[in-house]
């Protein structure tokens, strides 16, 4: 369908060429090929687009997701990279500081209300934007704290460490459940640093030293780091949380399914479990490890590429995209977060009272991005890789020693990555 | 054919030859080319700052290896302090492999293995763990799939290089493993090796009536190559079957009638007519089965990304992990170098101990 609208929108521009009005093409690229929805409201909004004015004209091509980073990193080093281009939050620094991407042109006034996990910023300038924001939570049902007599937490009030362990042992004991706890193990990639390094962050420790951004050191493998490690290793060792062998499929639908009593899960997957258990859902905040609670901010974002010969044009499509209508369309059809509050009282799920405003809330209160640094990518990996280790047995501080290592070792190769 | 013909005048060989010569030297020869001049550099998949020349510093970094003696932690009687368990208690391997001046050769390194030594505990310290356990599956990974795959490879062969009614159907079944793609397979073997309900656990219970105790094959360090070992094997072994029974049908059958009207026995026609026979055929099957097993890459990635505890990290997974994964690509690329002289080594040596003694 994509190509076909691609190829239908190619062979229109090059007959606008020849004709009096001839609008500039501007290429776009985004990840979400394969996605029906998805495709058919990015396609409206270039359609409405191409519509509304005469000066440009934006073709778009859709990529898998899986592959889309690879694409865009073999056009640039191949010199053809789109005018427009979508990019992960946390990996935009890096693609900007290699100067794929060029400072957004676009009126800030217009996204004073986004919420802030949207504003993909860096060097003090914003490279980015988002049309919605991601959020995960503590998905259980009300029924089973009711049973097992486990408080509810409250944004102001979230479950502490002490609280949140003697929940899931209680839990674990009563026999009902495979696990107490599915925290996603399956999902291996971006979901780790994503959904875990939050816990890192609320016991204290973090990804990287943000302050310096140079190395590592003390805070992925200091005492909060290593008291974070210790207790992931635990969660692990008493068979709270099913191991980095979980099958996919569990992970999709174990807790539907009644094999977990709670998942630590995104806004993306509520909707499917909200058709399960429809007002018994909970979707409650993270726990509180320490350092208060603290979940990954930031999605698919928006830019303009370095190469790009019109970025007005470009940002002209941006500011067009950043209407409340089309933010609540990306909401209502795939379950995002809107990113102001105008859009999201616009949607089903997340106006005032929906089922899926908690996450709303989360996003606003508790997110936190992850280091804003080009040298995430890396980080990043290493990062997953500590994590899977320890849940496996590896010894903690020895572990998050060598993944200190090698990523003080990456940002000195990359000498600072420009901080 | 003499040398002096093939080099001088057959043009026409040589302009037949030209678009698969043409074709290797475009993708296979260049790339090595510039993977082996960029191992010597600090190039990155992408970035800003320019390439360097850095000589044999990746080479360094993936090899180095060093040693260091523990002695116990003693009290102020000098007694040797133990644990609980009566376990020797020794100093943490940190304080000597991070920025500790006296042990500057050591600064960075990670504890590979270790033993007892009388109180002592040697430690066999590598720069990069990671790889040198890559190394370490990956020989391991050889040593086992090569014999066992290219035997049971001749058995199956033998058994399908008879005249029987519908024998096709067992070539066909035997054969269609390696026709599906690597990567539907290695998902397909994920499912049975689920440590919950897989086939094979579910299987194994069954034959036991429930005294076996399931089993997270992937998910333990000591069944994960394993394993992906048996999968491996099975998933190609047809491969080099057609390949064994296209050496057996080059056999002359008048061998075969001299051996029967001497009186032997099926072992001795297999011995000393089949297998000299074959001679030429093993010698290709072991080589090609030794490259393929070192370019172990697939059934890592979607079985088990390398863990474990890296038990299943390889070679070839790493170089991949390294040059895309964390844009390291003179990182990649030294792996890379490394694995071609690995292999072109042990294949000399297979060329050599394989060669016609006159």
């Amino acid at each position: 369908m994509t190509r076909t609208n691609l190829m239908a929108g190619t062979i229109l521009a090059s007959a606008l060429a020849t004709g009096a009005a001839a609008q500039t093409e501007l290429s776009m690229w985004y990840h979400g090929a394969g996605n029906e929805v998805e495709s058919e409201i990015i396609n409206r909004i270039v359609g409405d687009f191409n519509e509304s004015q005469d000066e440009w004209e934006v073709s778009l091509q859709s990529f898998p997701q899986g592959s889309y980073n690879d694409s865009v990193i073999a056009a640039a080093l191949a010199g053809n990279l789109p005018d427009i281009l979508d990019v992960d939050g946390p990996v935009m620094p890096n693609w900007a500081w290699s100067g794929y991407l060029q400072p957004l042109p676009i009126d800030e006034s217009l996204i004073e209300n986004f919420l802030p996990g949207t504003k993909g910023e860096w060097n003090g300038e914003l490279y980015s934007i988002g049309l919605w924001d991601a959020a995960v939570a503590m998905v259980t049902r009300q029924s089973y704290l009711d049973q097992f007599d486990i408080r509810v937490p409250t944004l102001e009030e979230p479950w502490t460490l002490e609280e949140f362990d003697a929940a899931l042992v209680k839990i674990k004991e009563s026999g009902e459940f495979a696990y107490p706890l599915d925290l996603g193990m399956a999902w291996t990639g971006e979901w780790y640093p994503y959904a875990f390094s939050p816990f890192l962050q609320s016991f204290g420790g973090d990804i990287v030293d943000r302050e310096t951004y140079s190395t590592a050191e003390g805070a992925l493998n200091g005492d909060a780091a290593v008291e974070f490690g210790e207790w992931w290793q635990s969660l692990f060792e008493r068979d709270l949380v099913p191991g980095t062998s979980q099958d996919p499929a569990d992970r999709d639908n174990g807790f539907v399914e009644g094999k977990y009593a709670i998942s630590w899960n995104g806004n993306w997957a509520a909707l499917n479990i909200l058709n399960e258990y429809g007002d018994d859902t909970l979707f409650l905040p993270a726990p509180d490890f320490g350092n208060g609670p603290v979940i990954g901010a930031a999605s698919w974002q928006f830019g303009v590429s370095a190469t790009s010969e019109h970025p007005e044009g470009a940002a002209a499509f941006i500011e067009f995209a950043l209407q409340d209508e089309y933010l609540a369309a990306f909401s209502n059809g795939i379950g995002l977060i809107p990113p102001t509050e105008s859009a999201a009282e616009m949607t089903e799920n997340y106006k005032e009272g929906g089922p899926m405003a908690a996450f709303y809330e989360l996003s606003e209160s508790q997110a936190k991005l992850r280091p804003v640094t080009p040298g995430y990518v890396v980080a990043a990996k290493v990062f997953e890789k500590a994590l899977a280790d320890i849940a496996n047995g590896a010894d903690v501080q020895d572990t998050l020693d060598a993944a200190v290592d090698e990523i003080d070792a990456d940002i000195e190769r990359n000498q600072g990555y420009g901080h | 054919m003499s040398r002096s013909r093939l080099t001088q005048s057959n043009r026409t060989g040589w302009t037949m030859a030209l678009p698969g010569f043409g074709l290797i030297a475009v993708f296979i020869i260049l790339p090595f080319l510039f993977a082996f001049g960029l191992s010597f550099t600090n190039q990155r998949l992408i970035s800003p700052n320019p390439t360097e020349w850095v000589g044999f510093d990746n080479y360094r970094q993936l090899m180095g290896v060093g040693v260091l003696t523990l002695e116990p932690e003693r009290d102020d009687a000098g007694a040797v302090i133990r644990d609980e368990d009566g376990a020797i208690e020794y100093p943490r391997l940190r304080g000597f492999t991070r920025g500790n001046p006296d042990y500057a050769h050591l600064d960075g390194m990670r504890e590979w293995t270790s033993w007892q030594w009388g109180e002592d505990r040697v430690v066999l310290l590598a720069r990069d763990v990671v790889f040198m356990k890559a190394v370490v599956n990956t020989l391991t990974f050889v040593a086992v799939v090569a014999p066992v795959q290219a035997g049971l490879a001749l058995v199956l062969a033998l058994l399908i290089n008879q005249r029987l009614r519908g024998i096709n159907v067992f070539r066909t079944i035997y054969f269609m493993p390696v026709v599906v793609s690597i990567v539907v397979v290695s998902l397909l073997w994920r499912f049975i090796y689920d440590g919950n309900d897989g086939l094979l656990n579910n299987l194994l219970s069954a034959i036991t009536f429930g005294a076996f105790e399931p089993v997270d094959w992937l998910g333990n360090p000591d069944t994960a190559l394993p394993a992906i070992m048996a999968m491996s094997i099975w998933q190609a072994v047809g491969f080099h079957m057609v390949i064994w029974l296209a050496g057996l049908q080059t056999i002359s059958p008048t061998l075969y009638e001299a051996a029967e009207i001497e009186g032997t026995s099926r072992w001795q026609t297999f011995r000393y007519v089949t297998w000299p026979g074959l001679r030429n055929t093993a010698v290709l099957i072991l080589i090609v089965i030794t490259m393929q097993a070192f370019a172990l890459f697939a059934q890592i990635d979607v079985m088990t990304g390398g863990g474990p505890l890296d038990s299943t990290q390889t070679i070839v997974f790493q170089a991949v992990e390294r040059g895309y994964g964390k844009q390291d690509i003179s990182g990649g690329s030294t792996i890379s170098v490394l694995l071609f002289l690995l292999v072109l080594t042990i294949s000399l040596i297979q060329r050599y101990l394989t060669r016609e003694r006159n």
